[in-house]
C-alpha cells in the first residue's frame, strides 16, 4: 500500500472511531434544551420521544469498547502499513514463490515477527515429531506389521489418496486397486515409495489412425483373448498379426511392463499386463475398443513436496500392507 | 394537537400492493427454505431435476426472503411511515406504482432465472446483469419518492425512523451498484470486474452491509414507527436515537471484512473489520434498548396484545444476534465458527427473530388500518402465530448452534501424527439429526406465516368496518 492510501486510511478508520466517541460525549451532556425526562415537543402521527438520558451502563460499554478497539489497533495491523506493536502476521500473505517464502521466513526471523502460520506450523510439527521418529529408521516391511504404524499411514491415506483410490483402497475406473497385489509399476516397498515420491504418467497412445476401424476390432478381439475370453477366432488372429505395435510396452506375451522391473536396465512404463483380466479402464469390448482407439494418459501426482519423508514411509507401508498381509 | 388516523389524502395503494405481497412472498420463500433444509437431511427431494438442486434452490430461498420478502415489507412500511410522519401525501404518486411493479418485474426475474442455474455467483447479487441494471432503475425511483416525501413535509423534523429508512435506501444504492460491477459476455452472462481479494472484500463490503443497511437499519426505520405506535408510549430516549442512529451506520460499513478472516484479504483490513466489528456491537443494541424501553409503563400490554409481543420478541432476537455477530467477528472464534452451521443459525436468528418478526408484527398492525378496519380478523391466530414463530426460530437456532460448534470442533480435531480425527462425511453424518431439528423449526415458522395469509385475507375481505376494536382489559 502506497504511504498516500495508507495515510488515508489510518486517518478515516480514526474518524471514526473517534467521532462515535465525540458523538457520545456530545449526547451523554444534554444538549437538547428540554428538561431530562420531557417530551422534546416532536409529535409524529402521535408519537413523542422523551429526552432521556442515555443508559449509564450502555454508555459505559461503549467507551470500554471504544478503548479496547484502540487498544488492538495499536496492538495489531489496522491502521495503514502501520504492522502493530506485536510484530504480528496471519502468514507471509505477500509471497508469490516458494524462494520468496523462504527469505520472508528469514527475513520475519530477524525482526522478531509472529507470524501465526508459521508458528502453528512448527508447534504442529513439535508434535509429530516424536510420533514419525519412532518409525522413521524402520524399514518399510518391518512396520507395515506394525497396528501403530498402519493406522497413521491408514489415517494419512484417507486424506490424500481416498479421493482417487477409494476409502478401501479398491480404487475404481481409471485409478489402480492397490489391494490386489497387481501392480503396473511394481509393488515392493522401493517401488511403491517411488510412486508416491515421484508420481507416474502413463500414456497409452491411441491406434485410431494407424489400425482403422476394423484394425481396432481385430485388435480388441486379441487382447481380450489373451485373458481367456471367447471371441471370434478369425478376428484375434487378424489382430495377433498386428500385435507387434503393441508388443513394445505389454511384452510379446501381453504380460506388461512390469516384468522388466527385474532388469533395472529398462524403465517401467507402466503398460499392464494384458491376460490378467484386471482393467483399470473396464474390460468391456466396448472400454477396450475405446482405449485402443484414443489411447489413455494417467496420471499419479507426486506426494514429496506436499507430504514429506516420513509421511510418504508411513503410507508405503500402509499400501505395501494392503497386499502383503502376514500369514498367520 | 390534531392527528390524521387514517387520512384519504395519504397514498395507500402502493402500501396496501406491498404489504399483500410482503406475506405471499414471506410464504414463497420460506417454502422453499423448508424445502432445501428438507433436501439436506433427504437429499432424494432434489427429484433429479435440475432446477430443484440446492445449488439453485437456495439463492432462491436467500433472494426470495430478503429481497421478495423482506424489502417488500420495507417498501410497504417505508411508504406508510413517511406519509404518516411527515403528515403528506406519497411523493409522486406513479413513480411509486412504478416502485412497486418494477421490483415485483425483478422478484419474477429472479425466480426465473435463479433456478435455470444464471448467476453471478455472488452472494446475495447473484442476479445478472440486465436485472440489476432493472433494480438499479427501481431503487432510484424508490429513493426520488421516499426523499421527495421527506421534502415536502410538513412536519418540522423528520422522525428517527425516517433517518434510517433514509441511510438504508442510500447505501443499498451505492452497494448494489459498486458491487454489482460487471463486463457482460452476452444476455445472461457476467463478469465481475474486481478481481481476487479485491472481488472478494467488495463482495463482503456489499454483502455486510446488505445486512448491516437492509435488514438493519430498514427494519430499525420500521421498529421506530411500529413498537411506539403499538404500545402507545412516547419514544424512549431521542439522544439515544441519535447516538445510536450516527454510530451505527458509520461503524456497519466498515464491517465487511470479517467474513475474510484468514484469508488472502490484507491483515490490516482483517483486523480492522474485526475491531469495527466489536465496536458496532454497542450502538446495535442502542436500537434494542431504545425500543424495550419505549415499553415503560407499558410492560402489561404484552399479555394481552400479540402483535406488540411480536415486535418486542423481535427486538430481543435483535439484540441476542448482534450480540452473536461482533462475538463471531473476533478472529479466534471465527476460527470455530466459520464456514459451519454456526454461521446459518446466526443469520437466521437475526432473519427469522428480527427482520421476519418485526415485519410481522409491523404488518398486522398495518393491514386493519390499511383495509378500513380497527383490527385484524382474529387475535387468536396472531396469537397461535406468534407461538409457532417464536418456537421456530428457537429450534431453528438451536440445531444450527449445536451442529455449528459440533462441526467447527470436529474439523480441527487432530490427531497426533498431523492428521484429522474426522473426515468431512462424518461431521456431515453427525449434522443429520440437527438437519432435521432445523426443517421442523422451518415448518413452524413457515406454518404461521400461513395462518398469516389465512388471517390477512379474512382482513381484506371483510365488509369495510366489519371488524371492530375489542374491548381492553383495564
Amino acid at each position: 500500500m502506497s504511504t498516500g492510501l495508507s495515510i488515508f486510511v489510518t486517518v478515516i478508520s480514526l474518524f471514526t472511531i473517534f467521532g462515535c466517541a465525540y458523538l457520545l460525549w456530545w449526547c451523554w451532556t444534554d444538549k437538547m434544551g428540554v428538561e431530562e425526562g420531557k417530551s422534546m415537543g416532536h409529535n409524529f402521527d402521535g408519537i413523542e420521544e422523551l429526552n432521556n438520558p442515555l443508559p449509564a451502563w450502555w454508555t459505559y460499554m461503549f467507551i470500554a469498547m471504544i478503548i479496547f478497539g484502540l487498544g488492538y489497533l495499536v496492538a495489531y495491523p489496522g491502521l495503514g502499513n502501520y504492522p502493530g506493536l506485536f510484530k504480528w502476521k496471519s502468514a507471509h500473505l505477500d509471497v508469490r514463490s516458494l524462494e520468496d517464502i523462504e527469505k520472508a521466513k528469514a527475513l520475519a526471523e530477524q525482526n522478531g515477527e509472529r507470524v501465526q502460520y508459521e508458528r502453528e506450523i512448527a508447534r504442529g510439527k513439535e508434535i509429530t515429531e516424536p510420533v514419525f521418529a519412532k518409525f522413521r529408521d524402520r524399514p518399510v516391511e518391518d512396520i507395515a506389521r506394525d497396528p501403530v504404524a498402519v493406522q497413521i499411514g491408514r489415517r494419512l491415506f484417507l486424506q490424500n489418496c481416498a479421493q482417487c483410490h477409494g476409502a478401501d483402497a479398491r480404487g475404481g475406473v481409471g485409478f489402480p486397486n492397490l489391494t490386489d497385489n497387481d501392480w503396473l509399476y511394481g509393488g515392493s516397498a522401493a517401488a511403491i515409495k517411488e510412486t508416491l515420491v515421484k508420481g507416474r504418467i502413463a500414456a497409452m497412445p491411441g491406434w485410431e489412425a494407424a489400425l482403422g476401424d476394423e484394425g481396432i476390432k481385430n485388435m480388441a478381439a486379441y487382447v481380450l483373448s489373451l485373458s481367456g475370453r471367447k471371441v471370434d477366432a478369425t478376428e484375434a488372429a487378424a489382430g495377433k498379426a498386428q500385435y507387434a505395435l503393441c508388443a513394445a510396452c505389454h511384452g510379446a506375451e501381453g504380460k506388461g511392463s512390469v516384468l522388466s522391473f527385474t532388469d533395472p536396465a529398462q524403465q517401467a512404463i507402466g503398460a499392464p499386463n494384458l491376460t490378467d483380466d484386471i482393467w483399470l479402464y473396464g474390460g468391456s469390448r466396448r472400454a477396450v475398443e475405446a482405449t485402443l482407439r484414443h489411447g489413455l494418459a494417467g496420471v499419479m501426482p507426486a506426494w514429496q513436496q506436499i507430504l514429506g519423508d516420513d509421511k510418504i514411509h508411513l503410507l508405503t507401508a500402509y499400501v505395501y500392507s494392503l497386499s502383503n498381509q502376514p500369514v498367520n | 394537537m390534531t392527528q390524521a388516523t387514517s387520512a384519504p389524502e395519504y397514498n395507500y395503494t402502493v402500501v396496501r400492493q406491498f404489504s399483500v405481497m410482503a406475506v405471499i412472498w414471506g410464504i414463497v420463500g420460506m417454502a422453499v427454505g423448508v424445502l432445501i433444509a428438507a433436501q439436506l437431511k433427504w437429499p432424494v427431494l432434489n427429484f433429479d431435476i435440475p432446477w430443484l438442486t440446492y445449488s439453485r434452490l437456495r439463492p432462491l430461498h436467500t433472494n426470495a426472503v430478503i429481497f421478495a420478502f423482506g424489502t417488500s415489507a420495507l417498501m410497504a412500511t417505508s411508504f406508510y411511515i413517511v406519509q404518516r410522519t411527515c403528515q403528506t401525501r406519497l411523493f409522486c404518486g406513479w413513480l411509486a406504482s412504478f416502485v412497486f411493479w418494477g421490483w415485483q418485474a425483478v422478484i419474477v426475474a429472479a425466480a426465473i432465472t435463479l433456478p435455470l442455474g444464471l448467476t453471478s455467483s455472488k452472494e446475495y447479487a447473484e442476479l445478472e446483469w440486465p436485472i440489476d441494471i432493472l433494480i438499479t432503475l427501481v431503487w432510484v425511483a424508490y429513493a426520488v419518492v421516499f426523499f421527495g416525501t421527506l421534502v415536502k413535509r410538513t412536519t418540522s423534523h423528520i422522525y428517527v425512523a425516517n433517518w434510517f429508512f433514509g441511510a438504508f435506501i442510500i447505501t443499498v444504492a451505492v452497494l448494489h451498484i459498486v458491487n454489482s460491477m460487471a463486463i457482460p459476455v452476452s444476455l445472461w452472462k457476467s463478469y465481475s470486474i474486481y478481481a481476487g481479494a479485491v472481488d472478494a472484500m467488495v463482495q463482503w463490503w456489499y454483502g455486510h452491509n446488505a445486512v448491516g443497511f437492509l435488514l438493519t437499519a430498514g427494519f430499525l426505520g420500521m421498529m421506530y414507527y411500529f413498537v411506539p405506535k403499538q404500545a402507545e408510549r412516547p419514544v424512549f430516549s431521542y439522544r439515544l436515537s441519535i447516538v445510536h442512529f450516527w454510530a451505527l451506520i458509520s461503524l456497519y460499513i466498515w464491517a465487511g471484512p470479517h467474513h475474510l478472516h484468514y484469508t488472502a484479504l490484507p491483515d490490516w483490513a482483517q483486523s480492522l473489520g474485526m475491531v469495527m466489528s466489536l465496536i458496532l456491537f454497542v450502538p446495535s443494541w442502542g436500537g434494542m434498548i431504545n425500543g424495550i424501553m419505549t415499553l415503560s409503563g407499558a410492560w402489561h400490554k404484552l399479555r394481552t396484545d400479540p402483535i406488540l409481543r411480536f415486535l418486542i420478541v423481535s427486538l430481543s432476537f435483535y439484540g441476542m444476534s448482534t450480540f452473536e455477530g461482533p462475538m463471531m467477528a473476533i478472529k479466534t472464534v471465527n476460527a470455530l465458527s466459520h464456514y459451519t452451521d454456526w454461521t446459518i443459525g446466526h443469520v437466521h436468528s437475526g432473519a427469522l427473530g428480527w427482520v421476519a418478526m418485526v415485519s410481522i408484527g409491523a404488518l398486522y398492525h398495518m393491514l386493519p388500518k390499511l383495509f378500513d378496519q380497527e383490527r385484524m380478523y382474529s387475535t387468536q391466530l396472531i396469537n397461535v402465530h406468534f407461538w409457532l414463530a417464536t418456537i421456530g426460530v428457537v429450534l431453528y437456532i438451536v440445531a444450527m448452534w449445536i451442529s455449528g460448534v459440533m462441526q467447527g470442533l470436529m474439523w480441527r480435531a487432530v490427531n497426533d501424527d498431523g492428521t484429522l480425527t474426522y473426515n468431512f462425511v462424518q461431521s456431515l453424518q453427525a449434522s443429520y439429526d440437527f438437519y432435521f431439528l432445523r426443517f421442523v423449526g422451518g415448518c413452524f415458522f413457515l406454518s404461521g406465516m400461513l395462518l398469516m395469509a389465512y388471517n390477512a385475507w379474512r382482513t381484506i375481505s371483510a365488509p369495510k368496518g366489519e371488524l371492530r376494536a375489542e374491548a381492553q382489559p383495564a
